[in-house]
């Protein structure tokens, strides 16, 4: 047995204990749903950081910064920025309003059937792209961790991650998904802090040795096969006009968009919301949740440019294993075991947080709301719809992530972020903000956002290119012929494109029930009359 | 509540201490929300029209890109804390609304 699977397992016989635990204190929906609403702000910031810095976020920035530099940084600066959206806009009205999902908001004033049946389509379309990303980082992880034992297969690491996610989420529901996540999210930040700290330890403590390094950097390129200098700290290595005939620089606006407006419609993230006692606690969250999103993002500098530094871009084996690749060279094979089981842990984490926000929204907008129009007498038959609705998701993740393991991981997470900021944040803003804002306008906002960014995605040169015929299978395009729409990310357009059917859709047939009651829902929200109490233990 | 609910949120929506409150969270959160997304978009654009510009270095190697990336952190917790800061006012002008609401109801 290698350190790294007896990491591992102490991470999963830690996370099980607590599955145990929560699952003896989930007594009926509120509690299962939302941890009755008793979790804290520190503890829910924590568990906001677990719930968001995804296996994107470590081993993906790491490997970006490594290879392209700077341009590799623009992620990390994008994902803490967004946090603004959250604490300005949206975190203490969804609070206020809301009871279990996003939805909760929108069918406030709305007709709430069309607008529920969208917005838990969307809800899941989101997070299963999201996930199945995840899934598959985790599959390629185990992999080339555990290559020298025969018997576990990238298709048993998917198949494991998938097991243990439903597990948590069954039994443990909310509660023991917060753990998870709090726990995933110290685990991260102690690996991160220490693998910078090996990373300055090389240059001696001394910043200006190793910011020249970076700006001279030695290497191969894989490409020409050349020996190259060059300025890491410089723009334009990924998203540059040399790099990318021109589009880049759009590019790079279109996936800044997509980042700051994604995060806001992101339904795992907003679910936590509903999990403190009241919005001022929601407010206090989404600070903690920025210092410490925000610290380790300024550190994947550390990360990254030490990758980039110290084992150099062209001894780079894949640019999602930087990091772990860093903590081997750096900390021996134990720490590659630490880090290794950090990265892993984080993915569980981020699953468990996306199948609990899947699971309620199907349970309690589709089939409380939906399929019973909201008058099921038995509240625990939501809890057990739920229950079955996290083993669907997750048996279908399984099956998907299997299907689709050669497929860019950084895509699938950016689609996911797209098809939020296009269909969930429009709709979220408008119900805030505009009285005249209408169950048409939301239900064409949704559906038309969702399309829109799905279409772009297709037609983008993420899938559709023409490869030379020794490109290898894992590489090639899935549509062979030129991409119609330029840009890899498509914010830019479809995010504009959500607002506007959602301002016709309200223009077009108004709805003046909607705007009677449009007051009430501005009081609400704003002074937290009304709000869903914490229920005490 | 023995009247009408709307009535009861109508009354709330219509008062003096509500409306401040609004004006007030508005009066920030506006301003606010459009400084940041002016300065967090300098970013991508400056990068990407004037690339020239941003790799000039500043402090030894670290040059303009780099720093304004980092800066944008600083910026992002630096109006958290004014948001927070002004939050706690909102939330005693929400307390009295409530407040004056039920005494309002009472009598």
């Amino acid at each position: 047995m290698t350190p790294a699977i007896w990491m591992f397992l102490a991470f999963v016989a830690a996370t099980l204990g607590i599955t145990i635990w929560a699952a003896k204190r989930n007594t009926g929906a509120s509690a299962y749903f939302a941890a009755g609403r008793s979790i804290t702000g520190w503890q829910n910031g924590l568990a906001v950081a677990g719930d968001y810095m995804s296996a994107a976020s470590f081993l993906g920035i790491s490997g970006m910064i490594a290879l392209y530099g700077f341009d590799g940084f623009m992620y990390s600066v994008g994902w803490l920025v967004a946090y603004l959206t959250v604490l300005l806009i949206v975190a203490e009205p969804l609070r206020n309003a809301g009871k279990y999902t996003m939805a909760d908001l929108l069918a406030y004033r709305l007709t709430p059937r069309p607008v529920r049946a969208m917005a838990s389509l969307s809800t899941i379309t989101v997070s299963t792209f999201y996930m199945v990303a995840q899934m598959i980082g985790a599959g390629a992880l185990v992999k080339l961790l555990l290559s020298n034992i025969p018997w576990i297969s990238t298709n048993a690491a998917i198949i494991g991650v998938g097991v243990l996610m439903v597990v948590y989420v069954v039994f443990g529901g909310m509660l023991a998904t917060t753990w998870v996540q709090i726990i995933k999210a110290i685990l991260l930040m102690t690996g991160t802090i220490f693998l910078s700290v090996l990373v300055m330890k090389q240059f001696d403590f001394n910043f200006e040795r190793f910011f020249s390094a970076i700006s001279q950097l030695t290497y191969v390129d894989p490409k020409t096969k050349l020996e190259v200098t060059r300025n890491f700290l410089e723009p334009g290595l990924k998203f540059g006009d040399a790099a990318t005939a021109g589009y880049g620089k759009w590019d790079l606006v279109s996936l800044g968009i997509a980042l700051l407006f994604g995060t806001a419609g992101l339904p795992h993230i907003l679910v936590r919301f509903y999990t403190v006692p009241d919005a001022k606690t929601a407010r206090v969250s989404v600070v903690w949740a920025m210092i410490i999103i925000g610290t380790f993002y300024i550190l994947t500098t550390f990360l990254g440019f030490g990758a980039a530094t110290l084992i150099k871009p062209d001894h780079i084996t894949t640019d999602n294993m930087a990091a772990p690749q860093l903590a081997e060279t750096l900390g021996g094979p134990l720490f590659f075991a630490f880090i290794s089981a950090v990265a892993f842990a984080t993915i569980l984490a981020v699953v468990a947080g996306l199948t609990i926000s899947a699971s309620a929204s199907f349970a309690h907008d589709f089939y409380s709301n939906v399929l019973h129009h909201g008058k099921e007498t038995d509240p625990n038959s939501e809890v057990r719809v739920a229950r079955i609705t996290a083993f669907i998701v997750g048996a279908v993740s399984i099956v998907l992530a299997i299907k689709l393991q050669t497929v860019n991981v950084a895509f699938l997470v950016g689609l996911a972020f797209a098809v939020a900021a296009s269909a969930n944040l429009p709709v979220i803003v408008l119900s805030i903000f505009w009285k005249r804002f209408s169950t048409t306008g939301a239900v064409a906002g949704l559906a038309v956002g969702l399309l829109a960014s799905i279409l772009l995605i297709l037609v983008s040169p993420s899938i559709m290119g023409i490869d030379a015929p020794d490109v290898v299978a894992a590489k090639r395009h899935l549509i062979q012929m030129k991409p119609l729409f330029p840009l890899n990310n498509p914010g830019i357009l479809s995010i504009p494109i959500g607002f506007l059917a959602a301002i016709i859709g309200s223009l077009l047939r108004p709805e003046p029930e909607a705007e009677a009651k449009f007051e009430e829902l501005q009081v609400r929200s704003q002074t937290g009359l009304g709000a869903e109490k914490a229920v005490a233990h | 509540m023995n009247e009408s609910t709307s009535t009861v949120w109508s009354r709330i929506g219509q008062s003096p201490r509500y409306k401040e409150l609004i004006r007030s969270k508005r009066a920030f959160i506006f301003p606010a929300s459009l400084f940041f997304i002016a300065y967090y978009f300098a970013l991508p654009v400056l990068v990407g029209w004037w690339p020239e510009l941003m790799k000039k270095p500043v402090f030894g190697p670290v040059n303009i890109a780099y720093l304004f990336a980092l800066s944008q952190f600083f910026m992002a917790w630096f109006i958290a804390f004014l948001y927070v800061r002004k939050a706690g006012e909102w939330d005693k002008q929400a307390k009295q609304v409530i407040e004056n609401e039920e005494f309002v109801s009472k009598h």
